[in-house]
């Protein structure tokens, strides 16, 4: 009689943890099943299938290769030529990161419990975030080419509405866990609200927001490439131009991809020794 | 005293200077590169070259529609369609009741008080409440009008074509027809086209009034008719974008399963060999490097357009991303759980399974849902590049230079699916992260 406590429970782990398998494994089967039959749907949706596909992967890379190394004495001047695109696009990522993470600074300001200047506006300003964030830069950019025609600024305004937004969150968070005291501080000798979060809040959330920002810039730095790609200028309209002219001027399309891949890896490696300085040097 | 606190003012002042360099330098420095862009990017120009007048078209025509009475001048048929559009065109005997045919006249209730009417011989008179009556004709092969030499600048008026803006409306005159147009606030046609019987009955009649189409039960006609809708296709933007959810998922979750394992041989604790963790961070580097916009291109060549091929760029680029950060993750791992685990005589797979799955599911889990949300977007852009999903549409749609009103329906759409994927995730990421024990 004493034992059925212990024993009840021991029999109740049990069963708990035989539902647990069960629904792990029902979960996984599902999401196994989901996995499948919506790549059968995709494949089954594609102008191509993947079968035939597959063998034919190599067949481009192949294509451009062959011609690029015929015409490798060329290559040096081919990147000579496009490293003004390049420039471009990266100029384009540059600004609407500087753009958008000050945007993004002054409306994580405003957003954050405890800090914001109108706290009846918090949600106002959090839900233009929202909608920020959520609006692709492809969709921006279209619209502002059609308008202003082709060329960097359509990119560049579109890249950094979706950076105040995408930064904007993230900030908000970083301010959230601020401490408050250097606030009451600065506030409790007649500081206006611009001077309290400049010298209360920006020097002790900075590191965090530069970091955040370098991964930005390093995701807008592909984002520009690829508007480009839909005609807002810069390396990816280069690229466009080199791919749809087809055989004949791979050697130039080869040259890009090279120059891109350089680009994103030289800016992917830099990002992230800084941020490792800029995290490691707040710690210490 | 002086002598000792010397050194101190001097560290501090320089300090200071140092301080007040980078206070004015640092804003100085970007103050000139934006300069620069500014130049570079030759701004200046853009804004005599942009079109702002396809700015006020894009801006009203999505929020309004405009209807077209057209008369073709040689048969002397008039017909009125929305937006000209042949899917659009109202069924003989049942025009709008602002236009109403007289004999041969034609006439037309513009709004704001102004009336076209179109009469036979190529003629049409406009009777404007503060400009007066405008008389217009298609006569000895000219356009020839009541105006006289001096014209309003509202008119423009060549040899072979007429045009008048009028307010909410525009008139004009050729050789071949004579046309106007009415705009309309709202978005027309949305739930039912004109051939369809239930085209300008609410929502109540439809529900619980009697049977429009005597064939058929109204909700289930109602919904035929909606999902079939020629003008606005409701069927093929549910489906693309479907398709674009689908994309993001195959693609997150199919380079998660790949990354998992890759991961393993790049994390310094569980691989031993150094050529093995070295080659596999290099592939990471490399998918990741490669970027998706080139995996799009070259994966599009080799299956063309559709959902497949927008999946496996996402899944290309995203091993290289997950792998990276599984690596980390895993190199972060908690030695003494292991050990734990060994220490009851488990074998290497169920010390896997209990001593390092549980410790990194968690930041795995929220990784992979925080790009699910993130690939949404990706998977718009990429299906507007390699053409699929919804971002097919919104390019098709954008390239007709028209359909404004369906541009501004896949922008609310897709704003709306990206958001809807970033709660998803979201709540999934708290359930599956807190849900097993603390919050509840």
């Amino acid at each position: 009689m004493t034992q059925t406590p212990a024993i009840s429970i021991h029999e109740d782990y049990l069963a708990l943890v035989r539902r647990r398998r069960l629904y792990g494994g029902i979960l996984l089967v599902v999401f196994v099943a989901l996995m499948a039959s919506g790549f059968n749907l995709a494949d089954a949706r594609n102008a191509g299938s993947f079968r035939n596909g597959f063998t034919q992967i190599f067949d481009f890379p192949a294509d451009v290769i062959g011609e690029a190394s015929g015409k490798l004495n060329q290559l040096p001047a081919h990147f000579l030529r496009f490293f003004p695109a390049l420039v471009e696009t990266i100029n384009i990522a540059a600004v609407s990161t500087l753009i958008g993470a000050s945007g993004a600074v002054v409306m994580s300001l405003f957003a954050t419990r405890g800090l914001a200047l109108w706290p009846r506006a918090i949600p106002l300003f959090r839900r233009v975030m929202d909608f920020t964030r959520a609006m692709p830069e492809i969709v921006v950019a279209l619209v502002l080419i059609y308008v202003l025609g082709g060329g960097p600024v359509p990119a560049m305004i579109a890249i950094a509405f979706h950076t105040i937004g995408a930064l904007g969150k993230l900030f908000s968070e970083v301010n959230e866990n601020a401490s408050l005291k250097p606030v009451e501080g600065v506030r409790s000798v007649g500081a206006s609200w611009v001077q309290t979060m400049w010298l209360g809040i920006l020097p002790q959330v900075l590191p965090n927001f530069l970091s955040y920002t370098l991964l930005r810039f390093e995701i807008n730095i592909r984002a520009s490439a690829i508007l480009g790609f839909v005609g807002a200028g810069g390396i990816g309209y280069e690229l466009k131009n080199a791919i749809s002219w087809g055989q004949g001027k791979y050697d130039e399309a080869a040259a890009i991809f090279i120059l891109l891949f350089l680009a994103i890896v030289f800016f992917d490696q830099m990002s992230s020794v800084l941020r490792n300085r800029l995290t490691q040097g707040g710690r210490s | 005293m002086t002598d000792a606190a010397a050194p101190l003012y001097d560290q501090t002042a320089r300090l200071f200077a140092r301080k007040r360099l980078i206070a004015f330098g640092l804003p100085a420095l970007v103050l000139i590169y934006l300069t620069y862009v500014f130049f570079s990017f030759g701004v200046p120009g853009l804004l005599e070259r942009a079109r702002w007048d396809n700015g006020r078209t894009l801006v009203s025509d999505a929020f309004s529609y405009k209807t077209h009475v057209t008369r073709d001048n040689r048969s002397g048929k008039v017909v009125v369609a929305i937006e000209g559009e042949r899917k659009g065109t109202y069924p003989a005997g049942r025009s709008p009741d602002w236009v109403t045919t007289d004999g041969t006249a034609t006439r037309i209730d513009l709004g704001h008080g102004q009336t076209a009417i179109f009469l036979p011989g190529k003629k049409v008179i406009l009777e404007l409440p503060d400009f007066g009556k405008i008389e217009a004709q298609y006569a000895n092969r000219r356009v020839e009008t009541s105006l006289g030499a001096k014209l309003p600048d509202w008119v423009s008026l060549s040899k072979s074509r007429l045009s008048i803006e009028l307010e909410g409306a525009r008139l004009t005159l050729t050789r071949n027809k004579t046309e106007v147009f009415r705009y309309f606030p709202g978005w027309e046609l949305f739930f039912f086209t004109l051939n369809s019987p239930y085209y300008g009955h609410g929502p109540l009649e439809i529900f619980f009034g009697p049977r429009i189409d005597p064939t058929r039960s109204n909700i289930i006609g109602a919904w035929h008719d909606f999902w079939n809708n020629a003008m606005w296709r409701h069927s093929d933007v549910a489906w693309a974008l479907f398709e674009t959810v689908l994309m993001a998922f195959l693609g997150t979750f199919g380079a998660a399963i790949v990354a998992l394992p890759f991961a393993f041989i790049a994390a310094k604790n569980f691989s031993p060999l150094i050529a093995l963790r070295f080659t596999a961070r290099r592939l990471f580097d490399f998918l990741r490097g490669v970027d998706g916009l080139i995996w799009t291109i070259l994966l599009s060549r080799a299956f063309g357009p559709g959902p497949l091929t927008g999946s496996l760029a996402i899944l290309f680029t995203d091993t290289g991303t997950f792998g990276k950060m599984f690596s980390e993750a895993l190199e972060n791992v908690d030695d003494k759980q292991i050990e734990g685990v060994r220490s009851t005589g488990a074998n290497a797979a169920q010390s896997y399974r209990f001593g390092v799955i549980p410790q990194i599911m968690p930041v795995l889990l929220s990784q992979v849902l925080y790009y699910l949300e993130s690939n949404t977007r990706s998977a718009t852009i990429i299906g507007a590049i390699t053409g699929g999903g919804i971002g097919l549409l919104l390019t098709q749609a954008m390239i007709t230079q028209k359909d404004w009103e369906e541009v501004t329906y896949y922008i609310v759409l897709i704003v709306l699916m990206v958001m809807a994927m970033d709660t998803f995730s979201g709540w999934l990421r708290n359930k599956l992260i807190n849900g097993g024990g603390g919050r509840r």
